[in-house]
């Protein structure tokens, strides 16, 4: 039926069908490993860091925090404070834009915060402050206090989870314990929802209406212009195909080198590592109030004075190039930072904690210590923990388990056991952590306060509330004192040590990686 | 024939019903609680307890079992707790890379462990057959993570022959999709070539005994014809059952193998639930999984009556 010529084109054809290749864009694309995958398009409906992350892409803030710690305007263009510093006025930049073309409004915003100040701890407090939060027109609101809160400006400018993002009036009017379904934000990336494969891919393209502030991008704050046209965050849950993957060119960037693994980039010419995070991270030793014996405020003390930093960063990170011991609760070199009454998380002292032991009658019941395996930066944590804690005379039961599992675990309240348990340490990045109203740990509130639930600690909550009202920084840094100094001789948890997270990029791929301490992506170059 | 299928289709209700209870119970005696992970590393108790409830995580087990039933029953498996998608959706999103690296693994595994089989039975004792017997136990040693790392580290980073991780679709182009696919399916083919080469060896070994190849030798016909159309297609029924207890067992393997190669397929995906304790993804996924294994071993049992006439059913 066919000739032969025929047969041979056909076949041809087919065969350079086969090895067709889609033809190459010349749009420029990012492709980024973050340290884990986006699960959920809501920030505000989780605290996951990657939502997040994921939030700064997609939505913008009124208020931003920038790299020397100071709170800068983001969406708004000017605002006003009362003299009785109970009437906020806030009015938005001209010009801002959703994804969708519509303008960005006053209405907008409230509706976001009143979304947020339903979930996120500090926006509740903000809430709780305040009396009337209105729109006055389309680009001017209006926040009144019922009393001075000294940290107006801080929540709104909140670096973390949970961040007041703004989102359009009909999608922050979604109930704050349902996940909104429409992903429309008015920031410098657009979500491509119809590209998104989870547990593999998250697709941005640069929102050709944003419209960026005038001053240079610092942190959170300035200017977020865009200048690729694409970010993929790519999901490559195994570390080392991750770092092969940066070695070979098949990434450009990634959030979150393992420390170990670090020596691998290292040595590659084209490869840059950085730590963009100055603050970094701090550890956390948490002990469970609830139940005998650290609700016995002598044995908590005993095992602050067992355990010390050093240990600890050593076991963990091991390079001191990216950690720092660090006395300070509110992190070291910022404005609440101060070393006082943190002798006893910095040095181990077995001899005190043996006599503490013995003066409250510990009966050698062993604790039951959570020990998390599948997180590089806290699998060596609880191994660490255990022998300075025998060495101060406690007998411990170390409990493996995954990060998730331990996770749902500190929840329980059950006795320690197969349920409950008695201490877990697990890692804060910086930003949650600046002072005692966002820093979760400091709450001494019993059943209210974050998992351990602190309780018998004096006067905790008084001087949480002076600090939240306190308006003068200099008051607040008295207070934040008082804080750590009450936090460490009552045992609300310790403060385990510093470290730095590392991210690594292709230099000679792309450029200008901005310092944050978080991922940010507006401002690289490809 | 039709009877032996219809009874053995209606033989798998059960059999998918008790996987599914089994499923249902031991999620729900596995540590971890969705929602403490669903509210993020920072969660509070109180956004833990609102997730809770609005997952209906608080309901009485036999209330959430009978209401998981009920809609399996009516073709839904449900919503994935993370992702707020369909779990059908995200299944349908992954199932392409598994199934072609399964293919691609199954093809490249008949072509090389067949002809080692029977290159080892027919020169059985030789250093040939010995070299394959030791390839077989080198590769049922070696784990697949190890492997590919390895490859990855010889053939991707530094020899630069192949990408690291990833998946191309066919549609991106036939090349794109193999080129991404070479290291991972030699590396989760590895242990099924020794596997089948080994079998493939011990049922040829078998049938050259045979009168009927003596008889075959006796007519003069070449060893190549005697091997393939005589030995091979008697000595098929082992290899058959052990090729489709492979590709069951390959199921296994994919999991390791999409996590070193970053493949998007479903095996990540079961790692992903399972880590986020995602019951309604895992539990689909295992009903899927299940299915598979019983459609494998009715069509290995099908096949059995292409191989050999004097068996029916």
């Amino acid at each position: 039926m066919f000739k032969k010529p025929a047969i041979l084109a056909i076949a041809l054809a087919f065969c350079a069908s086969l090895f067709a290749v889609n033809p190459v864009s010349a749009e420029t694309t990012l492709r980024v490993v973050m340290h884990s995958d986006l699960k959920i398009v809501d920030p505000i409906w989780t605290t996951a860091y990657m939502s997040r992350n994921y939030g700064y892409m997609v939505y913008d803030t009124l208020f931003a925090l920038d790299s020397k710690l100071h709170i800068q305007p983001q969406m708004v263009g000017d605002y006003s404070v009362s003299d009785d510093k109970l009437t906020y006025t806030m009015t938005l930049r001209e010009g801002l834009m959703f994804h969708d073309g519509a303008p960005v409004t006053a209405a907008d915003a409230v509706a976001s915060l009143k979304r947020w100040g339903k979930k996120d701890g500090m926006g509740q407090m903000l809430m709780e402050y305040t009396a009337n939060l209105s729109a006055v027109n389309d680009k001017t609101m209006k926040l009144v206090l019922k009393k001075p809160f000294g940290l107006v400006l801080d929540a709104l400018s909140k670096p973390s989870s949970n961040v007041p993002f703004i989102m359009p009036k009909r999608v922050a009017d979604t109930p704050a314990d349902e996940q909104i379904k429409d992903h429309t934000g008015s920031g410098p990336f657009i979500f491509k929802e119809d590209e998104w494969k989870p547990g593999d891919r998250t697709v941005f393209v640069k929102n050709p209406n944003y419209k960026a502030r005038s001053e240079p991008s610092s942190w959170m704050a300035g200017s977020k212009a865009v200048n690729v046209d694409r970010v993929e965050w790519i999901s490559i849950k195994d570390h080392q195909t991750a770092v092969s993957a940066l070695l070979t060119g098949e990434i450009d960037y990634m959030e979150a080198v393992p420390h170990d693994l670090l020596p691998l980039l290292e040595s590659d010419p084209n490869i840059q590592t950085a730590v963009l995070n100055p603050l970094g991270n701090q550890y956390m030793f948490r002990m469970n109030h609830l139940h005998p014996p650290f609700d016995d405020v002598r044995v908590r003390r005993a095992a602050m004075w067992a355990v010390n930093q050093k240990d600890f960063l050593q076991g963990v990170i091991g390079n001191p190039k990216y950690y720092k011991e660090c006395a300070a609760m509110f992190f070291c070199d910022t404005p609440l930072a101060t070393d006082k009454g943190a002798e006893i998380m910095m040095r181990s002292d077995y001899a005190k904690s043996k006599a503490l032991l013995k003066e409250a009658g510990y009966d050698g019941t062993p604790i039951v210590l959570m020990h998390s395996t599948d997180l590089n930066v806290l699998a060596n944590l609880a191994p660490v923990a255990k022998q300075n804690l025998e060495r101060g005379g406690f007998k411990v039961d170390m409990q493996s388990m995954d990060w998730q599992t331990l996770v749902s675990r500190r929840s329980k309240k059950d006795a320690p056991g197969k349920v409950g348990w008695n201490i877990f340490m697990t890692s804060w990045q910086s930003l949650d952590i600046l002072n005692p109203i966002m820093a979760a740990g400091y709450r001494a509130n019993c059943n209210k306060a974050w998992f351990g639930w602190p309780c018998d600690i004096p006067n905790m909550e008084v001087l949480r509330k002076a600090f939240a009202e306190e308006p003068d920084p200099a008051q607040q840094k008295a207070i934040a004192e008082a804080i750590q100094v009450r936090a460490m001789e009552f045992g609300t948890h310790g403060h385990a040590g510093q470290w730095l997270g590392v991210a690594a990029w292709r230099k000679d791929l792309i450029s200008n990686v901005p310092d944050a301490p978080l991922p940010v992506q507006w401002g690289i170059s490809k | 024939m039709f009877g032996f299928l219809v009874r053995r289709l209606l033989a798998t209700i059960p059999v998918l019903g008790m996987v599914a209870l089994f499923v249902f119970f031991m999620l729900r005696l596995t540590p971890g609680d969705p929602a403490a992970i669903l509210a993020g590393d920072n969660g509070e108790p109180y956004q833990i307890e609102a997730i809770r409830e609005s997952l209906g995580l608080n309901e009485p087990i036999p209330t959430q079992l009978f209401i998981w039933l009920g809609n399996i029953l009516q073709g839904d498996l449900g919503e994935s707790f993370f992702f707020n998608k369909k779990v059908t959706e995200l299944i349908a999103m992954r199932v392409e890379a598994t199934l072609s690296l399964a293919t691609v693994t199954l093809i490249f595994t008949l072509a090389v462990a067949i002809p080692l089989g029977v290159l080892a039975a027919y020169r059985q004792g030789s250093w040939v057959d010995r070299l394959v017997m030791g390839f077989s136990v080198l590769g049922f040693s070696v784990p697949i993570f190890v492997l590919g790392y390895f490859l990855i580290f010889v053939f991707s980073v530094n020899l630069k022959w192949f990408p690291v991780q990833g998946f191309k679709k066919i549609g991106d182009g036939f090349w794109p999709f193999l080129h991404h696919l070479i290291l991972p399916s030699f590396s989760l083919g590895v242990i099924y070539i020794a596997l089948i080469a080994r079998m493939t060896r011990a049922s040829v070994i078998e049938v050259l005994n045979e009168d009927y190849i003596r008889t075959a030798y006796a007519k003069g016909l070449s060893n190549m014809v005697v091997l393939m159309r005589h030995a091979l297609r008697n000595a098929a029924v082992p290899i058959v059952t052990i090729t489709g207890i492979g590709i069951a067992l390959l199921i296994g393997g994919v999991v390791v193998t999409e996590s070193v190669y970053n493949i998007p397929g479903l095996g990540r995906l079961t790692v992903d639930a399972v880590l986020g304790r995602d019951y309604p993804t895992i539990q689909a996924l295992i009903l899927v999984f299940s299915c598979v294994y019983v459609v494998i071993n009715l069509l290995i049992d099908l096949s059995y009556t292409l191989l050999d006439p004097r068996i029916r059913y």
